[in-house]
């Protein structure tokens, strides 16, 4: 087996699935936590903010669509995430396998 | 203040057991709700034919510990998601929304922003390259008996601390809305989840976690609906009805403080986050799926259901403030709720679906916590039978029969311990446990995966000290904390200031792996750098990954 696995560490199209896959898993992790982070510091530094209504006349403050937003956005980036990885990424998973296995 | 957010903490993690009020106070018991416990018993009928049926199919060792590894993505994610909105998280959460407002929904975001993080992380080199436990990825290139010694005893110090707020919680929660006994209703849940587990293994408790999520997801969209429909389907109307009759008013829209110490805001988000990622019955989960593709397709299914979960207690918590407060009928002579506040989603199911839906809600609300048992006492039992048993004392040279065996005597065992433990902490506030549980896997069984997988420099001696470095770190500070020793101890003033020690005890764990793995120049550990290689391309590709078992 130990040969398969240098052949496929050695083959251009792996190191190109890993650089691509790595980089977009990388780039979605640092958005979630940098989103969940600024919110955080918003509500420890300024809760007056997210405590500011949306327009004078309606009772709905900041705070709910950000916090909506947020939980919309997590479900969003898995979403991202997955259909790439189950379409791009896993079909050139595929061709690098069938490659090593014919 | 740090007492109040411990409590809601622990409310929160997905423990029914961290009952603020039913664990601190004595409960008040309910007379016995006739509905209630006839759909309960509908539901535990409903559940041990499937415990049947999963019997018949559950053979070998690979059907017990992930069924097999034909769950499909979608059923996962349900899983995964029932295994997270316990019996706490809905009537917590909302409670905490009906006394505070917006400060519920912060907490639920703290929840879920760990989900996207698992799935591009670690979701598909997990499936990749493990096989029924997490330890299985941990100890994949390392020496077998040090690493998987190390990450049974974090699963099974998880489990233990988990598992005793959890009966706790049970009993509690039990003995105010069925009116049941405690000292039976810990029994009953003892009894129901070791025969989940010993009878049906994983096939059934997934779908015991499955029948529940679809319950509790109907039971909280039917009155998330009733409640919109009060107001016309007009938000702002909820919203500016609720400020009208709120004790607090304007104050309940916008952050309360409960995140003030920027210290304690980020360990929490820490414990929270990474907590999550070393769950062993949870990580047990992505077992039981037959690749990485629908590993992935379960992270995304699961974080749709919890977040549509949250959105949905924000939502009867604020119809909680509108229908609840403002009627006598669910008050008691001094103002308060009966119940104690935990109990305002159970009082909208009264107020919204009458007393038929109020017995639906509360026999989900039993079922939850059985799910959510079952989850744990099978990857209690996996970690003593496959990491400890299988591989550390046999070598890997355990025959299935013997293993499965070892598993099920471990069922049992754990069955008697949680009932024992359920009534030695009857009268005990054991909100902490679940922070404590959270922390252990933050900082134990979180930093040996997940360097198992991204770091070629990792030794086993740096694993095994930074790992119960990890461990004994987060023990000591959360007892040195003021949490235990004010709290439960009675201190005057605690020697470790900050409630979570995630923060902290993270940062040992992985300088302390880092520091002693580049340190080891050891022959073993030139071994265990080389396997870096074939591991990569395998958690990579999927290349020599379990698959699903046929039949």
């Amino acid at each position: 087996m130990k040969d398969v696995y240098s052949q496929i560490q050695e083959n251009p199209r792996f190191q190109e699935l890993v650089a691509k896959r790595e980089r977009f898993a990388w780039i979605l992790s640092a958005l979630m936590l940098g989103l969940y982070l600024v919110f955080i510091f918003l509500i420890a530094f300024v809760p007056h903010l997210l405590g500011t209504r949306i327009s004078p006349d309606s009772p709905i403050t900041w705070g709910i669509p950000m916090g909506i937003g947020l939980i919309l956005s997590a479900f969003v980036l898995t979403g991202i995430y997955v259909r790439r990885a189950n379409g791009e990424f896993d079909r050139l998973n595929k061709a690098i396998l069938d490659e090593v296995q014919k | 203040m740090k007492a109040r957010l411990l409590a809601l903490f622990g409310l929160l993690v997905g423990s029914s057991a961290a009952w603020a009020d039913a664990l601190t106070g004595d409960v008040q018991r309910q007379p016995v709700n006739v509905s209630a416990i006839t759909m309960f018993v509908a539901f535990v009928g409903a559940t041990l034919c499937i415990t049947y049926w999963a019997s018949k199919r559950s053979k070998s060792t690979a059907d017990y510990y992930s069924a097999g590894g034909r769950i499909t993505g979608f059923q996962n994610g349900l899983a995964i998601a029932g295994d997270y909105m316990s019996a706490a998280s809905f009537l917590g959460i909302s409670a905490l929304v009906f006394t505070s407002g917006y400060d519920g929904l912060i907490y639920s975001i703290g929840f879920l922003v760990g989900w996207p993080i698992i799935l591009f992380l670690i979701a598909e080199r997990l499936r990749n390259l493990g096989k029924y436990t997490f330890a299985d990825v941990a100890s994949y290139r390392l020496k077998q008996k040090e690493i998987r010694t190390l990450s049974a005893c974090g699963s099974l110090v998880v489990v233990a601390f988990y598992l005793i707020a959890q009966m706790v919680g049970a009993g509690k929660l039990i003995e105010l809305l069925f009116g049941l006994n405690y000292h039976v209703a810990v029994v009953l849940v003892g009894v129901l989840m070791v025969m989940y587990v010993l009878f049906g293994g994983m096939l059934a408790t997934t779908w015991v976690q499955i029948i529940k999520a679809v319950l509790l997801l109907s039971g909280a969209s039917f009155m998330a609906i009733m409640v919109l429909k009060y107001v016309d389907f007009d938000v702002s109307r909820l919203f500016s009805e609720a400020v009208a009759v709120h004790a607090k008013g304007e104050a309940i829209m916008s952050p309360g403080g409960l995140v003030k110490d920027p210290i304690s805001a980020i360990s929490l988000g820490l414990a929270l986050m990474f907590g999550t990622a070393g769950l062993p019955h949870i990580l047990m989960r992505f077992f039981t799926v037959s690749d990485a593709k629908e590993a992935r397709k379960s992270v995304f299914y699961a974080t749709g259901f919890i977040g549509y979960f949250y959105i949905l207690t924000f939502i009867i918590g604020f119809g909680a403030i509108l229908l609840v407060s403002t009627n006598p009928a669910f008050k008691d002579a001094t103002g308060a709720l009966i119940g104690g506040n935990n109990m305002a989603a159970v009082h909208l199911a009264d107020a919204v679906g009458g007393s038929l839906f109020l017995g639906f809600i509360s026999a989900v609300a039993f079922a939850t916590i059985l799910a959510v048992v079952a989850g744990l006492t099978l990857a209690g039992a996996s970690a003593v039978s496959h990491d400890l048993y299988a591989s550390v004392i046999k070598k890997g040279q355990a025959n299935e029969k013997d293993e499965l065996r070892v598993s099920k005597i471990t069922v049992l065992f754990l069955g008697i311990l949680a009932i024992v433990l359920g009534i030695a902490f009857e009268k005990q506030n054991v909100a902490f446990m679940v922070a404590l549980a959270f922390s252990v896997a933050a900082s134990c069984n979180f930093p040996v995966l997940i360097l198992s997988m991204y770091w070629k420099n990792l030794t086993t001696r740096g694993a095994m000290i930074g790992g119960w470095l990890g461990l004994i770190s987060a023990v000591v500070m959360m007892i040195l904390g003021p949490t235990i020793w004010v709290s439960v101890l009675g201190h005057e003033k605690a020697i470790f200031p900050y409630e979570y020690p995630a923060l902290f005890s993270m940062i040992i764990a992985f300088i302390g792996i880092a520091v002693f793995s580049k340190l080891d120049q050891s022959v073993s550990a030139g071994e265990e750098r080389a396997r870096f290689l074939p591991q990569f391309v395998r958690s990579q590709t999927g290349l020599g990954a379990s698959g699903a078992v046929s039949h």
